[in-house]
C-alpha cells in the first residue's frame, strides 16, 4: 500500500562533500549530465557559470561553495540538479545524485546545533534516516545567498 | 437551450466584446479630439457609428441597462451630428462618462457573464435630461468626472488579460506596407519645426503625431484597413500562441546559427540548402517579432483623455504632444509600462505644471505642454515624458524627505541636486501641499520605478527646475532579436586555448579598428597610467575588457591590438579585445536573480556551438572602467560608486604651467598631445609657430598668456609639452610645462571666475584647479575659431 501524502515526503537526495542533502522532489525539475558551462567573470562568488538547457539560459550554483566547503579535487564529476523557482529553474551542482526517498514525518529532527552556521542558515530541517542524517536544504535560501 | 447552442451564443458574446473592446480604445481619443474640433463631421460619425454598432449588438444578448445607454449616449450624438446642438465641454464630458459606463459593463459581462451591480439609471437619467433639452446644461452641472475616471483606471487594468493581438496576414501586410510608408513622409513633411528641432538628437528616426491634428488619420493608431477587407485579411490570434512562436523561432535561429558555423564539413547540396534554411529563417523571425510589435501608440492614445480629465479637474490648460508614437514595443512591455506610464503623466499634470495665472507670472504660456517622446538607442527603448511647468525644486524635496523622516539631516546636506530629485521614487513620499483626488497619496512613484524595474529597466529624472521635469524611462527589448558583435577573450590554461566570448550589441559599435606594429605604439599612448588612444583627431579612454572583467591582464608584448570603438549614454570608450569575431544575430535572453546586479552585462544568449554567452552592457563597462582607473577593484570601487552615484564624471587633463601648478581642461576636447624640441619652433609675424603636419600650428605659451607680466619662458626647456586643440579647421598648441595626470571625476566645488582665461576653479583630485577657458585663450593669441562649438562645450560641461 502506498503512503498517504501527509504521513510522509519524497525527497531526492545527493552528497556534497560529507554531507547527505535532500531536496522536496517535486522541485525538481531534472538532473542534467556533464554540461559545458559558461564563466561569468564578476559573478557572485557561488555562481559556477551558465548552462544552456533547451534554449534557456540558467545559472548554475556550486553548492559547495554555498556551504562553505572545499572545492572538490580530481575530475570534475558533477551533476547539475535543475530546480525550478518561481518562473525560472537554476541549477544546483551536486557530487553525486543518490535515490528519491520516502520519508516519514516522524523521522523529524532540529537542525544540530554544533553546524557550521554558513552551513546550519541553508538546512531547513532535518530528518533521521537508514545510515544517518539527511539535510532539507532551503533552496530558496541557497538562491538567495547567490546573489551577492 | 442544448449544450451546442449554449457555446454558439458563448462564442458570439466573447466575439461581441473583443470587437466592442477594440472600438472603445479609439473612442476616448477621438471624442477629446472632437472637443477641440467640434465640427469635425468625420469624427462625429466615427463615434456615433461605434456607438450604434455596440446598443444594436447588446440589444440582441439582453442587456438591458447596457443597450439603454448607448441608445441614449446615440441619440444625443445622432442630435449633434444633425446640427441640433453643439459640443460644448459639459456635454463631451457626459459622453465620455457614458463611455465610462459602457466600459464597465463590458467588463462585468466578461467577468461575471452578466452585467451585475453596474449602477445606470442615475446616468441614463442626466442622459435623458440632455437628450430633451437642447441647451443642456442650462446653468453650471456639476461634472461628475473624478469617479468615473478612477473606476475607469480600475477597468482598464481588469480588462488587460483580455487582451488579443490582431495579426494581418503576410500578404495584406505587405499591401499595407506602401501606403504607410507615404504617411510617415507626409507627416514628416509637416511644419513642425519646434518639434523636429528638439528630437533632433534622437538616433532613431522619429514621427511627430500632434493630439490635437484635425483628422483622425494622425493618430498614433495607425492600422486602419477599409473595414470591408479587414474582415479578410486580419485573423484574431492568441498572444500564447504568438508567444510559444517566438520561443520556438528563438530556437531556430540557434539551431541554423549552429548549422552554418560548420559548412566547411557539408556536401555542396547541403550548403545549398543551409543557406537557404538561412534565408527563410531571417525572413520567418523577421515576421514573427513582428506580428508581436505594438506601436507604443497603443498606449499613448489614451494619454489625451487623462489629460483633458485632469486638466479640467484641477483647472489647468495642458496640451499634450507626442513624438515617436510608431516605436514599436514588445507586446509585453508595452502591457507593463502602460501603468507606470499613466502615473507619470498624472503627476506631471497634477504636480508639474501650474496654474495658468501662475504661468503667465512667470512668462510661460499659460497653456502648460506635455510631451511624450519614443525612440530607439542601442537595444534599448527611451520613453521621455517633459513637461515645462515648475520642476522639481531640490531643497523642496529634501525639506519634505526629513519631515517624513525618509533621510536624516546630515544626509540631507550631503545630498547633491540630482539625488534630492531622485527622492521623489522614495517609498511613502509625497510633495505635493495639497493631497488631491489625482495623486498624491504617495504610493506613486515608488511604484512605478519598481514596476519598470521588474521589466528591467530604469527611470530616471533627467532635468530640474526651473525649465520642468523630464522623466526618462528606459526599457531593454529583453524578448528581441539582435545584432551582435561577438569578441573574446583567449586564455592558455595548461596550453589548452581557451575562448571566452563577449557579444557586443551592435547598435553601441562605432568601428573596430586593428593596430599592428609601430602604430601600436603611436596611436596608444600611457599617460600617468592612463591608456589613452588617438581616435580620428580625438583622444578616447582606453579599456581593457581583461581588466574589466577581473582577469590577469595580457602580454605586453602583442603585436596586433584589437579596439572597439563604442558609444553609450553619450560617450566614447575604445574597448580592447583579444579577438574580433563575425556579427551575428542573437537571441537575447534574461539572465537569473543572482546576476542582476553586475551591471556590465544586458542579458545573455545561446551561441550557435549550443553554450550561452554573455552581452556586455557597454554603459555599464564604461562606468567599471572609469571606477577601476580610480580606485582599483574591489570592494574600494563599489563604495565609489556609491559616492558618485550623484554627479556624472568628466574626464579632464591637469596640466601645470609657469605659476599655474594645477590647470584642467576636458579631455575630449584635446586633440592631441605632443612633445616637441623647442629647436623647432619658428617665429611668423613675430608669432611662435610649429610646422606641424603639413601645416603651421601657432603656439600659445599659455603661462604668458595667463599671466603677461611673468618672466617665465615656456620655450626655455630642450622638449616642449604642446596640447593640440583643434575646431575641425584650424589647430592651435598650446604650450604648457607639464601633463600632470588625467582624471575622471566629478567635479565637486566650483568658485567664479579668477583671471582672464580661467573659467574658475573647482577641486579637482581633492586639490584646487584652475579650469582654463580655451576660446580666451584662443581670442588672446590674436585668433579667431570659425565655431563657437568648443566654447558651448567648456560651459556645458563644467556647468
Amino acid at each position: 500500500m502506498t503512503p498517504r501524502p501527509t504521513d510522509s515526503r519524497q525527497y531526492a537526495t545527493f552528497r556534497v562533500a560529507d554531507l547527505f542533502l535532500g531536496i522536496e522532489v517535486l522541485k525538481v525539475q531534472e538532473l542534467i549530465r556533464r554540461q559545458e558551462m559558461t564563466h561569468v567573470p564578476l559573478a557572485p562568488q557561488a555562481v559556477e557559470g551558465l548552462i544552456n538547457l533547451r534554449g534557456q539560459i540558467v545559472i548554475a550554483i556550486d553548492t559547495r561553495r554555498s556551504l562553505g566547503l572545499p572545492a572538490a579535487e580530481g575530475d570534475d564529476q558533477r551533476v547539475n540538479i535543475a530546480i525550478r523557482t518561481g518562473d525560472s529553474v537554476v541549477s544546483l551542482l551536486v557530487d553525486e545524485v543518490c535515490d528519491v526517498i520516502d520519508i516519514p514525518l516522524s523521522a523529524y529532527a532540529p537542525v544540530p546545533e554544533n553546524m557550521p552556521l554558513e552551513q546550519r542558515q541553508l538546512i531547513q530541517c532535518v530528518y533521521h534516516v537508514k545510515d544517518g542524517l539527511m539535510l532539507v536544504l532551503d533552496t530558496a535560501r541557497v538562491f538567495e545567498n547567490a546573489c551577492s | 437551450m442544448d449544450q451546442n447552442e449554449r457555446e454558439q451564443m458563448n462564442e458570439d458574446i466573447r466575439q461581441f466584446l473583443i470587437e466592442s473592446n477594440e472600438n472603445l480604445v479609439t473612442l476616448d481619443d477621438e471624442i477629446v479630439k472632437l472637443e477641440k474640433t467640434p465640427e469635425n463631421k468625420k469624427l462625429i460619425s466615427s463615434v456615433f457609428r461605434t456607438i450604434h454598432t455596440i446598443k444594436g449588438t447588446c440589444g440582441f444578448f439582453g442587456y438591458d441597462r447596457l443597450s439603454g445607454t448607448a441608445h441614449i449616449t446615440e441619440n444625443i450624438l445622432s442630435q449633434v451630428r444633425a446640427g441640433q446642438r453643439k459640443l460644448t465641454p459639459p456635454l463631451i464630458s457626459l459622453v465620455l462618462e457614458a463611455v465610462d459606463k459602457i466600459k464597465m459593463l463590458l467588463i462585468s459581462i466578461e467577468t461575471t457573464g452578466g452585467e451585475g451591480e453596474v449602477d445606470c439609471a442615475e446616468l441614463i437619467g442626466r442622459l435623458e435630461q440632455a437628450h430633451l433639452d437642447l441647451h443642456w446644461p442650462a446653468e453650471e452641472t456639476p461634472v461628475a468626472a473624478p469617479a468615473a475616471v478612477k473606476t475607469r483606471a480600475k477597468a482598464k487594468t481588469d480588462a488587460a488579460p483580455s487582451a488579443s493581438l490582431r495579426m494581418t496576414e503576410a500578404a495584406a501586410g505587405v499591401a499595407e506596407a506602401a501606403p504607410r510608408m507615404t504617411e510617415v513622409v507626409a507627416i514628416r513633411e509637416e511644419p513642425v519645426a519646434e518639434v523636429a528641432l528638439k528630437s533632433a538628437s534622437a538616433p532613431a528616426p522619429v514621427m511627430v503625431a500632434k493630439a490635437e491634428a484635425p483628422e483622425p488619420a494622425a493618430a498614433p493608431e495607425r492600422r486602419r484597413p477599409e473595414a470591408a477587407n479587414s474582415i479578410d485579411s486580419t485573423i484574431r490570434v492568441d498572444v500564447g500562441l504568438l508567444d510559444k512562436l517566438m520561443n520556438l523561432v528563438g530556437e531556430l535561429v540557434l539551431a541554423r546559427n549552429q548549422l552554418l558555423q560548420d559548412t566547411s564539413s557539408q556536401s555542396a547540396t547541403l550548403q545549398k540548402t543551409s543557406q537557404r534554411l538561412n534565408l527563410i529563417t531571417s525572413e520567418l523571425q523577421e515576421g514573427v517579432m513582428k506580428t508581436r510589435m505594438q506601436p507604443i501608440g497603443v498606449v499613448w492614445n489614451k494619454m489625451p483623455r487623462i489629460v483633458r480629465d485632469l486638466a479640467q479637474q484641477c483647472g489647468k490648460q495642458i496640451r499634450i504632444e507626442m513624438i515617436g508614437a510608431d516605436t514599436e514595443l514588445d507586446k509585453t512591455i508595452i502591457e507593463a509600462i502602460k501603468d507606470p506610464l499613466t502615473h507619470i503623466v498624472r503627476n506631471s499634470c497634477d504636480h508639474g505644471v501650474e496654474l495658468p495665472a501662475i504661468r503667465e507670472g512667470k512668462d510661460k504660456d499659460a497653456e502648460g505642454r506635455l510631451l511624450l517622446r519614443a525612440y530607439h538607442e542601442g537595444g534599448v527603448v527611451n520613453i521621455e515624458i517633459a513637461d515645462d511647468g515648475a520642476g522639481i525644486d531640490p531643497a523642496k524635496m529634501k525639506a519634505k524627505a526629513i519631515e517624513k523622516g525618509l533621510i536624516t539631516e546630515e544626509q540631507a546636506a550631503q545630498m547633491g541636486d540630482r539625488a534630492a530629485r531622485e527622492l521623489i521614487f522614495a517609498p511613502g513620499f509625497s510633495t505635493a501641499e495639497k493631497i488631491t483626488s489625482i495623486s498624491g497619496r504617495g504610493v506613486g512613484m515608488d511604484v512605478v520605478k519598481t514596476n519598470i524595474e521588474k521589466i528591467g529597466g530604469n527611470v530616471e529624472i533627467l532635468a530640474g527646475e526651473p525649465c520642468g521635469t523630464t522623466i526618462r524611462i528606459r526599457i531593454p527589448l529583453t524578448l528581441a532579436i539582435i545584432p551582435g558583435l561577438i569578441v573574446a577573450l583567449t586564455s592558455e590554461p595548461g596550453g589548452r586555448v581557451k575562448e571566452e566570448r563577449f557579444v557586443v550589441p551592435q547598435a553601441n559599435l562605432l568601428e573596430l579598428v586593428r593596430l599592428e606594429g609601430a602604430k601600436i605604439a603611436e596611436r596608444i599612448k600611457s599617460l600617468h597610467g592612463t591608456p589613452i588612444f588617438h581616435y580620428r583627431g580625438k583622444l578616447l579612454p582606453l579599456v581593457y575588457l581583461r581588466k574589466v572583467l577581473g582577469k590577469s591582464a595580457a602580454p605586453d608584448d602583442r603585436d596586433v591590438v584589437s579596439i572597439v570603438v563604442l558609444h553609450a549614454e553619450g560617450r566614447q570608450i575604445a574597448l580592447v579585445v583579444d579577438t574580433i569575431h563575425d556579427t551575428q544575430e542573437i537571441v537575447v535572453k534574461p539572465l537569473g536573480r543572482q546576476l542582476k546586479g553586475l551591471e556590465c552585462y544586458l542579458g545573455g544568449t545561446i551561441m550557435g556551438d549550443g553554450l550561452p554567452a554573455l552581452i556586455l552592457d557597454v554603459a555599464g563597462v564604461a562606468r567599471l572602467a572609469s571606477l577601476q582607473g580610480r580606485t582599483g577593484v574591489g570592494q574600494e570601487a563599489e563604495r565609489g560608486r556609491m559616492q558618485q552615484v550623484d554627479a556624472p564624471t568628466q574626464m579632464l587633463l591637469l596640466f601645470r604651467a609657469g605659476s599655474f601648478h594645477r590647470l584642467a581642461v576636458p579631455l575630449p576636447m584635446v586633440a592631441r598631445l605632443e612633445k616637441v624640441p623647442t629647436a623647432r619652433v619658428e617665429r611668423a609675424a613675430g608669432q611662435a609657430v610649429l610646422h606641424y603636419r603639413g601645416d603651421i600650428l601657432s603656439l600659445v605659451p599659455l603661462a604668458q598668456v595667463l599671466d603677461p607680466g611673468c618672466a617665465h619662458d615656456a620655450f626655455a626647456p630642450e622638449i616642449m609639452e604642446v596640447i593640440v586643440f583643434t575646431d575641425g579647421v584650424r589647430r592651435i598648441g598650446v604650450v604648457v610645462d607639464e601633463i600632470v595626470d588625467i582624471v575622471d571625476e566629478a567635479i565637486a566645488v566650483r568658485r567664479g571666475c579668477t583671471a582672464p582665461g580661467l573659467l574658475g576653479s573647482a577641486v579637482i583630485g581633492g586639490k584646487v584647479t584652475d579650469l582654463l577657458d580655451l576660446h580666451a585663450i584662443v581670442s588672446a593669441s590674436g585668433d579667431q575659431w570659425s565655431t563657437a562649438q568648443d566654447d558651448t562645450v567648456v560651459l556645458r560641461e563644467v556647468a
